[in-house]
């Protein structure tokens, strides 16, 4: 994303109020192509930043972009001085969206470089934990972490001697540990938390309770209050749980901790009735998750919420199609991980969602009620 | 677009070069220092506050205060006033706007000063302050400010011309030398190539004794009219020409040459002498290697032999091409926007043989330049300034 001036197409970088070829202030953001030649590089030893200074050495570059601007970039560590590049915009460790050039083709262990994860979350040498293993999402969500190259993958399973579908599977993976965890149990969450809380890099939290129902073809509050302690509180639970060690261990070295995930119903943006209450309950999760990106941000942990809309699983068995596979979701969160992203929209559902949000907020509100 | 003919700088004088001692950190204000810089040129003038009725402010840590805040500070009554923000080019920017309120008559006696303090932290501040560019698009990349950004001109210049750190080095090394003659340059040991070379590595290229130290201090001078000077008996150096030149050359794709490149013709006419006739020459030195860019922009050489030009030239005090006489930024610190003034004050000296231990014998003309404001892949402003002493 690049401004480009809509009076005279040209490009510009750094953001400006005008464009400086043709003094236009017509500017908006716009896709830029992302080819450019890396003119320079250096490599900092001694930043006055803090951050970079536990980091060093650390290469930057100044690249030529194929559409006219030159932009200060990190650089993948097979980037060559006059080589051509492809730019991307990563959210840092702080937030910001920032530049990063790698080289144009695929290099062999592209991901493994040191400056790129610092820009993403990739599971691979990482230790997961999966907060739910009994959902399908949580069993899809192990294997493809561990395809991904986690080391270790701690999967969460309440009550654990009672058998569930998928079981064998899951504990016959290698570096696979399947752990007790109820995350709507305060006491379940701070007792794993105590024993694994200082090994964990990756969160993942796959708390699911999806029941159907409004408000009024409800009676009373248990229903609700049900879905406020499996996703809300379960969520609080597991934040104070886990969040803070986490975050005291966002620079740790190569172990750091780097990422929380949250998937979350799209129905958390946009209330659709049919699931009101549950939309409800995840809207609150959703609130939940930006204050926990604040929270983790000082320890620049990223908080990557993956929305969805109806998966394929039992509790949605009479919604139609278009439903999202369980397997999808997880490659979702593998692939957002490994891109450093805050935000995904996984299947045609949620995507649409977004983008009516996005054109007229009213009319999605009416539109859902049907 | 070619330019007009300008107006000559006819009977324009700058006098007074102060510079206050610089100090590696300063608990006082900038204010403080700017005061010392005016009580300086008062005394060394032997006028009264009330005889300045013009102002030119440059420094980066006066905090919200400005110009107009400082006449009041220090009780001046001035009727022509500017703050010239233009970093490592402001004290030639300020010159050529004072040198014309003289000449028109809108002031009589302008004062022209730069100083910075530098706290503990306020180099980091300054750093993450300098500009929304800078913020946006070079902070975030742990750049930290100059280092980085000059690493890569310096990479692409050295890259691009086959200049060698050997090369470079020369110029921090001659500079040195210049500056164990200088009571008050902050770096006060010897300092051979070979240390140059074997320095830790900063921001490649950049090593350490490629940039300079960040300081607090003052510098000012006087610009006034020929008659002025002589009524009040002060030696004085004739303003002959100067250039100015902001965001030039902005289709290159990388910096190898400054704005001095675009006028430098329009400099040496305007003071019908050739680059061979300077005594001095004092260059804009926040990294050697632009200076060695200078060389070639300012018609010492042609473009790509800046490199043979500091092998075959002795650049200290007593060699066949002076320069950066006092030890420059990098032996004598850099005082924040103070630095824009330091080289055109040292020059001043010079050319009015009062520059004591670093005097250049039979400096008559001299030449300053000014380089500034990296916004975030480049330098954007440059000046340069020749000037005469009374002998000339
Ligand atoms: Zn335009």
């Amino acid at each position: 994303m690049l401004q480009r001036c809509e009076a005279c197409g040209a490009f510009a970088y750094p953001a400006r109020e005008a464009c400086p070829s043709c003094l236009s202030p017509d500017l908006a953001f716009a896709d830029a192509p992302r080819g450019g030649v890396l003119l320079a590089e250096t490599t900092a030893r001694v930043p006055s930043d803090v951050y970079f200074r536990e980091r060093v050495p650390w290469r930057i570059g100044l690249v030529k972009m194929d559409c006219g601007p030159t932009i200060v970039a990190h650089l993948h560590t097979d980037c060559v001085e006059g080589a051509p590049v492809r730019m991307s915009l990563q959210l840092d460790k702080s937030g910001q969206a920032v530049t990063f050039a790698r080289p144009e083709g695929e290099t062999p262990n592209m991901a493994d470089d040191r400056q790129w994860r610092e820009m993403t979350a990739d599971p691979k040498f990482r230790r997961v934990l999966v907060t739910n293993g009994r959902s399908v999402i949580g069993q899809e969500a192990v294997v493809a972490l561990k395809a991904a190259g986690a080391k270790t993958v701690f999967v969460g399973v309440a009550e654990p001697w009672r058998p569930f579908a998928g079981e064998d599977l899951l504990r016959r993976q290698e570096g696979v540990e399947v752990v007790t965890l109820d995350a709507a149990d305060e006491k379940s969450a701070a007792d794993l938390a105590a024993d694994i809380g200082g090994k964990v890099e990756i969160l993942v939290n796959t708390t699911e309770y999806v029941r159907a129902g409004g408000l009024l073809d409800r009676k009373g509050t248990s229903i609700a209050r049900d879905e406020i302690d499996q996703a809300y509180l379960g969520f609080i639970n597991l934040a104070q749980a886990f969040g803070p060690a986490m975050r005291m261990r966002g620079a740790d070295g190569i172990n750091n901790s780097v990422a929380w995930v949250n998937i979350l119903s799209v129905y958390a943006l946009a209330n659709w009735p049919a699931f009101g209450a549950y939309s409800a309950s995840q809207a609150a999760c959703l609130s939940l998750s930006h204050c926990l990106r604040a929270e983790l941000r000082p320890g620049g942990i990223k908080v990557m919420n993956l929305f969805t809309g109806p998966v394929d699983t039992e509790w949605f068995q009479t919604v139609p199609p278009p439903k999202v596979a369980p397997r999808a979701v997880a490659q979702a969160i593998v692939s957002g991980l490994k891109n450093g992203l805050e935000e995904m929209y996984v299947g045609d559902v949620a995507e649409e969602i977004r983008q009516r949000l996005a054109a007229n907020p009213k009319a999605l509100e009416r539109e859902l009620d049907r | 677009m070619t330019n007009s003919q300008r107006t000559p700088y006819d009977g324009i004088v700058m006098a007074a070069p102060v510079t206050i001692p610089y100090v590696r950190y300063s608990i006082e204000s900038a204010q403080w220092w700017i005061g010392r810089a005016l009580g300086a040129l008062v005394a060394q003038a032997g006028i009264k506050a009330s005889d300045i009725d013009g102002l030119c402010v440059s420094s980066f840590t006066m905090g919200t205060d400005s110009g107009i805040g400082l006449t009041q500070h220090f009780g001046l009554c001035v009727r022509w006033l500017d703050t010239i923000p233009l970093g490592g080019a402001s004290a030639i920017a300020g010159l050529r706007k004072a040198a014309r309120a003289v000449q028109a008559r809108d002031a009589d006696i302008v004062a022209c000063v730069a100083g910075d303090t530098n706290h503990v932290d306020s180099f980091r501040l300054t750093l993450e302050n300098f500009s929304r560019f800078n913020q946006d698009a070079v902070y975030p990349y742990g750049a930290g400010g100059a280092n980085a950004s000059f690493a890569l001109i310096a990479r692409n210049y050295m890259r691009t011309f086959g200049v060698s750190r050997e090369d470079v080095g020369r110029i921090a090394v001659a500079q040195r030398a210049n500056a164990l003659r200088n009571p008050h340059a902050l770096m006060k040991t010897p300092l051979t190539l070979e240390q140059y070379l074997a320095a830790r590595p900063i921001s490649d290229p950049i090593h350490l004794f490629d940039c300079v130290m960040p300081c607090a201090g003052a510098e000012a001078f006087l610009v006034m009219r020929e008659e002025t000077a002589a009524s009040l008996g002060l030696p004085a150096a004739r303003l002959l020409s100067t250039i100015e030149r902001h965001n030039a050359f902005a289709d290159d794709p990388m910096q190898v040459r400054g704005g001095w490149a675009m006028d430098v013709g329009e400099l040496y006419a305007m003071a019908a002498v050739n680059p061979d006739d300077l005594d001095i020459v004092q260059t804009y030195d926040d990294y050697p290697v632009i200076t060695m860019m200078q060389f070639e922009d300012l018609g010492f050489c042609r473009k790509g032999e800046g490199a043979e030009f500091v092998r075959a030239h002795d650049l200290t005090i007593d060699g066949d091409f002076p320069h950066n006489t006092s030890g420059g930024q990098l032996s004598v610190g850099q005082a924040g926007a103070a630095g824009a003034y330091l080289g055109l004050v040292e020059g001043l000296r010079q050319v009015l043989g009062a520059a004591g231990p670093t005097q250049v014998r039979n400096a008559r003309l001299g030449l300053a330049s000014g380089f500034g404001m990296i916004n975030y892949d480049r330098g954007l402003a440059s000046g340069a300034a020749i000037f005469a002493g009374p002998s000339r």
